[in-house]
């Protein structure tokens, strides 16, 4: 047996860097869900009886839904009464008003994630609202965010201040209906994001929310809603973790865009939630809806995801391309490693006039990772003159891990055209060797090729973003060549 | 005397159970040029894949020495860093890596291994500007990936400009003339030549005694079915491209 033979195996053996679990007090629901459990979660939450109901009808629409089993993913069964729905750090009095009253130990947290969000406030010009858990623990910036009338603010919060807008466009792009979990997510949702930027003005700074799962079997199912009005412009920034644990976590989140007239939403997400051990122990079952609506005309969504963690991912972030000339992109990197599993991909529908849509999508799999593109392009009849290209290239790095692409093409009028390109290629001894030869280390050789492979993606990425999502990537492929 | 750089004693060396070395012993010394050449399939490409630590090889028989170093102890990049180079007789193409990136890479782990100072890419670049005249090499070559859609003779010029960035103790050329025409053929054996320093040596590999006009050889060694028949100066590979090695094979092997 040849020792490259091993090298091309063996690297994964980095443990999971932000495996450490936060000694916080938790004020948590007792595990299952039935209507007592949702009643709860929106009168800790002190929300007004609309949310309550809307609440109420998701859980009832749950409860008629089976869970999906079209993914080329494979688990146990999940046992929903075993999860915990609702779980906050235990607060002093009404909870933080300002970043000085937020626990410490939290704070911590945060900085050995690398967001220190006083850090950032004062230097890096990133606003980020962090939801730990279930609920949002503070979000810097808003002062600078207000003078310019943007709304960014935790889901609860805009429930409470903003209702009007909340009422007006929650459910509107992913209705509770959606799917199973979008169902269980707008029963259970605990907290997320909110964020609306007024007509003509372009946000001054990237937006940026981190997710963190902390206690032990809890789920997470947080909402976030963004809009951009007329001629608005807004890049938001999504970051996740979770601790090690041996159980299966639950995420089950759903991101909701409404971009109008002329206006452009980029959202770029950098998932490392855990991914479970060497032997496919543990790790989160990240289930997300993620969906954008062009709603007017001349609009823009981007997607750009970058997803390394997560046992299970299972996830298409989307666009309905509905105002004439509207622009839908999603750039993608999904690795995995070890026994992950990954299914994703994306959907666009495109229902407007000179509607465009690009989608770029790199999997990488190592070790006995599984990872699937699933993509969806529809050109309806009315989408006259629309244009989609796709391209979708899978890595392979050892002998044990799979790539599977999926695309479904459906055209319904003659002037419209799309383009399909797929590659697969394999990182080969030959080319470790060579790198070897000229004084790479292996890993080194492999996150070169694998890096110079995602390109397209990352340049995609806010710079900072990039250079974490690098890193990120060089420590999930560690030991997948050894 | 000086050290040599290389000291090959008795290799015996083979894949998948297949014997291939049988026997090579050979010695490089500071500022020699050695060719060695040889038939199809008598084991060249095999002897500078073993030196170079190529995986899926087994050594079983004899050892090397590289400054008086176990070298076969030694991880192929490891080698690298302390100066072994090998220019591929089929450069392996890397998409999606920039040529001068990759590069950078390079010579900075060498730079690190000598306890020098990483180059930044500034510096880098002004270093490459230079080498790139020796070679007369087309400067969209660096712009793109790693010698992926390079044409043959590209890819072997590509090879000795990565030898001149390298600057290594030990080069072996593994038949750099094949695929190079004529006008490619002068230049890049002019850049070997520059390359050649008191301190460092040169094992070029080939078949054909027309490189050897212009990379002088002060030894020529001949390879046959895994073992050196006959060793010579330059005017051997005349003799060997007059009567082929038929000539060498009957006559007495001569122990290097
Ligand atoms: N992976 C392998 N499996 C089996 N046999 C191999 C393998 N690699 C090389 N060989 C054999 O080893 C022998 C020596 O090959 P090598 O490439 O060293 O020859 P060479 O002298 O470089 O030839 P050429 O002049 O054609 O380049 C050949 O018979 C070749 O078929
Ligand atoms: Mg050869």
């Amino acid at each position: 047996m040849s020792t490259a033979t091993e090298t091309i195996e063996g690297l994964v053996q980095q443990e999971y860097k932000y495996g450490f679990v936060t000694d916080v007090e938790t004020d948590s629901a007792p595990p299952g869900l039935n209507e007592d459990i949702v009643r709860l979660i929106s009168a800790k939450k002190k929300e007004p009886e609309w949310m309550t109901e809307w609440r109420l009808k998701a859980y009832r629409h749950w409860l008629t839904m089976e869970e999906p089993l079209w993914p080329h993913v494979h688990h146990p069964p999940i046992d929903y009464q075993k999860a915990v729905y609702y779980s906050a750090p235990k607060k002093k009095g009404d909870g933080p008003k300002s970043l000085d009253e937020v626990d410490p130990k939290l704070l911590e947290t945060y900085e050995k994630l690398g967001i220190p969000l006083k850090e950032r406030e004062r230097l890096a010009g990133v606003a980020v609202d962090a939801v730990f858990d279930s609920v949002s623990v503070g979000t810097t910036f808003k002062k600078q965010l207000a003078e310019k009338g943007i709304i960014f603010c935790s889901f609860s919060e805009a429930v409470l201040e903003h209702p009007d807008l909340v009422k007006k466009y929650l459910g509107t792009v992913v209705p509770y209906t959606d799917n199973f979990f979008a169902a269980l997510n707008s029963a259970v949702f605990s907290d997320g994001s909110f964020c609306y930027i007024p007509k003509g003005v372009r946000c001054p700074m990237e937006l940026s929310t981190y997710f963190r799962i902390n206690a032990a079997n809890t789920g997470q199912f947080e909402r976030t809603l963004i809009i951009a009005d007329d001629g608005a412009h807004v890049s938001y920034l999504e970051g996740c973790t979770a601790p090690m644990r041996d159980e299966h976590q639950l995420h089950a989140a759903v991101v909701e865009l409404i971009a109008l007239d002329h206006s452009e939403i980029k959202y770029s997400t950098v998932q490392n939630w855990y991914p479970g051990d060497e032997q496919g122990r543990g790790g989160i079952y990240n289930f997300v809806t993620k969906r954008g609506l062009c709603k007017g005309r001349g609009s823009k969504i981007s997607w750009t995801q970058v997803e390394t963690g997560s046992a299970i991912t299972w996830k298409y972030p989307s666009c309905i391309l509905l105002g004439d000339n509207s622009t839908g992109e999603f750039y993608s990197v999904a690795v995995v490693n070890n026994f992950q599993q990954a299914d994703t991909g994306t959907k666009m529908v495109h229902i407007g006039k000179n509607t465009h849509s690009t989608i770029v999508s790199k999997g990488i799999s190592a070790g006995r990772g599984q990872n699937s593109y699933r993509g969806l392009v529809k050109i309806q009849k009315s989408a006259a003159h629309a244009r989609n290209f796709s391209q979708c290239d899978s890595l392979l790095i050892g002998n044990q891990c799979g790539a599977h692409t999926f695309p479904y093409i459906e055209v319904k009028n003659t002037s419209s055209s799309v383009e399909h390109e797929a590659t697969t290629s394999k990182i080969g001894e030959d080319q470790i060797f060579y790198c070897n030869q000229r004084g790479l280390s292996t890993q080194d050789a492999v996150n070169m090729i694998v890096n110079g492979f995602c390109k397209e993606v990352f340049r995609e990425l806010p710079m900072e973003f990039a250079v974490e999502a690098q890193k990120l990537l060089g420590v999930s492929l560690e030991g997948s060549v050894g | 005397m000086s050290e040599p750089i290389l000291e090959i004693k008795n290799l015996n060396a083979g894949i998948e159970g297949k014997q291939i070395l049988k026997g090579v012993s050979l010695i490089v010394g500071p500022g020699e040029v050695h060719a060695v050449m040889g038939p199809n399939g008598s084991g060249k490409s095999t002897l500078a894949a073993v030196l170079a630590g190529r995986d899926g090889y087994n050594v079983t028989g004899g050892e090397v020495l590289y400054y008086g170093h176990d070298l076969l102890d030694l991880d192929p990049e490891e080698r690298a860093r302390r100066g072994l180079f090998l220019a591929f007789q089929y450069p392996v193409e890397i998409p999606g890596v920039n040529s001068t990136y990759f590069l950078k890479a390079a010579l900075n782990e060498i730079r690190k291994a000598k306890g020098e100072t990483e180059l930044d890419a500034m510096e880098f670049l002004a270093l490459v500007k230079d080498k790139m005249k020796l070679l007369e090499l087309k400067d969209d070559l660096l712009r793109r990936s790693v010698n992926e859609g390079f044409s043959g003779g590209e890819k072997k010029r590509a090879e000795i400009f990565q030898m001149a960035v390298l600057e290594p103790k030990l080069a072996i050329l593994d038949e750099t003339d094949s695929g190079l025409d004529i006008d490619a053929l002068k230049i890049v054996s002019q850049g070997v030549n520059k390359l050649k320093r008191a301190d460092n040596a040169q094992l070029v590999i080939t078949h054909y005694q027309r490189l050897l006009n212009y990379i002088v050889p002060d030894f020529v060694h001949v390879l046959v079915d895994g073992r050196i028949v006959r060793t010579g100066g330059k005017d051997l590979a005349f003799e060997l491209e007059a009567k082929g090695y038929d000539w060498v094979t009957k006559g007495e092997p001569v122990p290097a």
